[in-house]
Order: C-alpha cells, then sequence, then structure tokens
C-alpha cells in the first residue's frame, strides 16, 4: 500500500481516524485553556490584591509552574492525580482505588501550568485599563461587581487579546504532549430510544492516533507528517481568527 | 515528608542533571548560529531567501517540538536503509543526536524570530546616521545595529534559554535518560509522585534561577544605561508615591 492511500478517508486509510484525533486534541486544548483561564484569573487578582500574603502566593505559583518542564506537571498529574484524589475521596468515607479520567488529568494538568501564563498576560491586561476609568465608575456609584463586569472584565479581555492569542498557542503545542500518558476516551455504544444504535467509538489524542497508525503500518514518517501537517492548520487557523477577534476587540480604540 | 526519601530521589535525580545541561548547551549554541543565519535571511531583499526564510519559522513555531523529536527519532528510521547507503545511519539511530537535532532545528526558528525583533527595533535614523558618518557594512553592524538589536533581543533570549531547558525534558519520551527520564523512572518504581515531582521540580528551578540571574548580569553589562534608567524611574516612582501619600495626609 502507497503512502497517499494510506491518507484515505474510510476504513483502508487514515485519515478519518486523524481527523477525529485532531477533534480530541483541539477539545483537550479548550479544556486546558478554560481551567488555565480560571486558573489565571485567581491568579492575576491575588497578584494585583493589596495582601502580601496572596501576592507571594502567587508569585510562587506562576515562578515554580514556568520554570518546570511541562511533561513533569503531566506526569505528577497521571501519577500523582489518582493518589490525591483516592485521599480526598477517603477523607468522605470512599475507599479502594479512585481512578481519573485520561482527559480530566490531561485538562487539569495542561491548564494548571497555562493559568500561570495567563496569570501574567491578564494581569498586564489589567493594569493597562486607565485608572480614570476606574475612578470615573466608582464616582458614578457603581459596585464593585458592576464595576468588575461593566468596565473590568471587557477592557482587561481586549487589552489581554493578543496575550491570550499566545498562550492559545501554547496549549495547542503542550496538548501534543498528552499523548505520552496515552490519551484515549471511550465511548460505549449508545442505543437512542431502541432506534438507532451509535457504535462504539474510541478516540486518540492526534499524536497517539499517529503513533498508532505509524506502528500498524509500519510507515511512521507519513503519519508523524501528517500529524504535524494538522497541528500547523490549528495553529494556523488560531492566528487568523485571533487576528480577526483582535481586529474587532479594537474597533471603538483610537489608533495612535 | 519523609526527608530520608527525599534526599534518595535526590541523589538519584542529581545523575541526569549532566545530561539536561549539555542537551541544553549544545542545542543552545549551535542554534544560535542557525537563528542568527535564519534571522538576517528572514529580512533579506532577494526574496526566495526571505520566504524559504519564513516558511521554515512558520513550520517549526507552529507545531510541537514532541512531534518534530517523535518525526526525526521514528520518523525517520522507515528510510532506514536509505541513510544506511548515506551513511547517515548512526546519527539518526541515536537518541541524543535526534533530541539534539529537533532542539537546534526548534531553537533556531524561536530564535530566528528574536533576531529579526531585534535587527528591526534599531532605529532607521541611528542607521541613517552611521551612513552619514561614512560607516558601511561591517562597521555599521559592529558599531551601532549589532550593539543596539543585542540589547533589544536579550531578554526575549533569556527566556528562549529558560524554554530550552524545558524542553530537554522530551528527551525522556524517546529513552534519554535526563532528569525528567530518571524521575519517570522512579515514579513508576515507587507511585511516590508528589515528592518526586518536588525534587525534581526544585532542581529545574534551581537551574533556571542561575540562568535568569545570568541574563539579568548581561543585560547590566551590556547596557549599563538601560539598568541605570531603570533604577532612576524606580525612584521616580517611589518619590511619586511617597508625594501623594502626602498630599492626602
Amino acid at each position: 500500500m502507497d503512502s497517499l492511500s494510506l491518507l484515505t478517508w474510510g476504513t483502508q486509510g487514515w485519515l478519518d481516524e486523524l481527523t477525529f484525533a485532531t477533534g480530541l486534541t483541539l477539545l483537550v486544548a479548550l479544556a486546558g485553556f478554560c481551567v488555565g483561564s480560571l486558573i489565571g484569573s485567581i491568579g492575576a487578582a491575588a497578584k494585583l490584591s493589596p495582601s502580601a500574603w496572596s501576592r507571594g502566593l502567587a508569585d510562587g505559583y506562576t515562578t515554580c509552574l514556568r520554570g518546570v518542564p511541562d511533561l513533569l506537571v503531566i506526569y505528577l498529574f497521571y501519577f500523582g492525580g489518582s493518589s490525591l484524589l483516592g485521599a480526598v475521596a477517603g477523607l468522605f468515607g470512599v475507599t479502594g482505588f479512585v481512578g481519573m479520567p485520561a482527559f480530566v488529568t490531561a485538562a487539569l494538568a495542561i491548564g494548571l501550568v497555562n493559568g500561570a501564563y495567563q496569570a501574567e498576560v491578564l494581569r498586564g491586561a489589567y493594569l493597562a485599563i486607565p485608572r480614570g476609568e476606574l475612578e470615573a465608575a466608582t464616582a458614578c456609584g457603581m459596585s464593585g461587581m458592576t464595576k468588575l463586569w461593566r468596565i473590568i472584565v471587557p477592557q482587561t479581555l481586549r487589552f489581554a487579546l493578543p496575550g491570550l492569542g499566545n498562550v492559545w498557542q501554547l496549549v495547542l503545542k503542550e496538548s501534543a504532549l498528552v499523548a505520552v500518558i496515552g490519551l484515549t476516551v471511550h465511548l460505549p455504544a449508545i442505543d437512542i430510544f431502541q432506534w438507532f444504535t451509535l457504535p462504539e467509538v474510541r478516540f486518540n489524542d492526534l499524536l497517539r492516533q499517529a503513533h498508532v497508525a505509524a506502528g500498524s503500518t509500519r510507515q511512521p514518517f507519513v503519519f508523524y507528517m501528517a500529524a504535524a501537517g494538522f497541528y500547523l492548520l490549528l495553529t494556523t487557523f488560531s492566528t487568523l481568527a485571533f487576528q480577526w477577534a483582535e481586529k474587532r476587540a479594537l474597533v471603538g480604540m483610537r489608533r495612535h | 515528608m519523609d526527608i530520608a526519601f527525599l534526599w534518595s530521589v535526590f541523589l538519584r535525580l542529581s545523575v541526569g542533571i549532566p545530561l539536561t545541561l549539555q542537551l541544553a548547551f549544545v542545542s543552545v549554541l549551535i542554534g544560535l548560529i542557525f537563528a542568527l543565519l535564519l534571522g538576517f535571511a528572514m529580512r533579506s531583499r532577494f526574496w526566495p531567501v526571505a520566504w524559504l526564510a519564513r516558511a521554515y519559522v512558520f513550520v517549526f513555531r507552529g507545531t510541537p517540538l514532541l512531534v518534530q523529536v517523535f518525526l526525526i527519532y521514528y520518523g525517520l528510521g522507515q528510510f532506514r536503509l536509505v541513510l544506511q547507503d548515506l551513511d547517515l545511519w548512526w546519527f539518526f539511530r541515536s537518541p541524543w543526536y535526534c533530541v539534539l537535532l529537533a532542539l537546534v532545528m526548534n531553537t533556531a526558528a524561536y530564535g530566528a524570530e528574536i533576531v529579526r525583533g531585534g535587527l528591526q527595533s534599531v532605529p532607521a535614523a541611528q542607521v541613517e546616521a552611521a551612513r552619514a558618518y561614512g560607516m558601511s557594512g561591517m562597521t555599521l553592524y559592529r558599531r551601532i545595529i549589532g550593539p543596539i538589536a543585542l540589547r533589544q533581543a536579550l531578554p526575549a533570549y533569556g527566556n528562549e534559554l529558560i524554554l530550552m531547558v524545558k524542553a530537554t525534558a522530551l528527551g525522556s519520551t524517546v529513552t534519554l535518560m535526563e532528569l525528567t527520564g530518571i524521575a519517570h523512572k522512579l515514579i513508576s518504581e515507587t507511585f511516590r509522585a508528589v515528592e518526586i515531582f518536588l525534587v525534581a521540580g526544585a532542581i529545574y528551578l534551581f537551574l533556571n534561577f542561575i540562568l535568569t540571574r545570568l541574563v539579568v548580569w548581561a543585560e547590566r553589562k551590556i547596557a549599563p544605561d538601560l539598568a541605570a534608567q531603570d533604577i532612576a524611574t524606580q525612584d521616580i516612582a517611589v518619590q511619586n508615591k511617597a508625594l501623594q501619600t502626602a498630599t492626602v495626609h
């Protein structure tokens, strides 16, 4: 079988598997990014807080997570996550082995690393908001929450957009690392009203899928090239999407 | 926490530090040469050269390093017979060379972007002024463009150095026993992931801490006026704050 027919759609080729795998990789990256946003916002708030304790804690978090290889964090969550979860479950009286789904492990590990980068981006963006606008909001009688939702969050997001674009590219490339722990999502067959049965499916992440295909066809170069191509597609489309979003976000701003 | 266990983990992990440093150091050194060449090529007026350099940077920055490592180590194995004929198999058979190649190609792409940014940051007026003085080619680069670009590029390059130390961890995916590789082995032997992570993480943090200190020292060295300026602006900020609090009270 020549290399090109390996990359066709259907049972003979691997294109369909690779496409679904790209979808799963995108999902992991999205989940990781969301977890990262959550941790990052908390981190940014802590970095900006007047309390020296929370500032120190947040600084420690961002320094540590940005200075340690991502792979090591993924190993920590993969091997340490289950025992940690078991310990927490033990507190609630659950005994025995508590496994953590691979998808959750991956999203948490990526999110924790990414949160450190997002915290820096969000902190910088918050500081870029003109102080006068915050004072004006207080002078108008806005309460803390109203000010947050109407003034702070929209402006922070606007200023953070270029930085978040970079962080998203990091997440996409980091998501390849989950292939090392072997991310597979297994959906059992579903019977819809005894009318149509969705078959049982297994999704691998993109690099894992390339690895599997390379192993079974003995054509590793073809499949790793294909995986690289799919990643390039993801990053290129992301770049375009963020450029578009930046253009839209800056519509109301004066250009210098 | 079990101090004796942590210490034994540290002793076993420390065996991997030389390999981690070696990978980072060699790849950064070779990668810097390629980064400079590519950075200049990206600004070339001869469009095929600029276009090729840009395409290279685009591809290597747009794909994960792990994919590049697998592509070189496992992927090129598909052409084993060809490589053996070319007498290159010794290179692509060794995980050390393959990881090194991937790291070099990767850091060359990121470095090229930094070099390009540094060169771009040199104000056109300064180049014009130098030309007006009759400086040409090498003198212009040595006296004006080089120093200004270097000052601009150094902080970004410092970041890239830390990324490279972290990137050496990927060597563990192709059997290299550097820090992360040993940590992984220890974790699967003992299942004490948290403790081992703490020790390994602390070693990486320590290495990166020294690296950042070195970069900051180099920044001060090549741009003492900028460093002095920093301190001056900080002083002004402190004074302003003092002034504000004074007026409030």
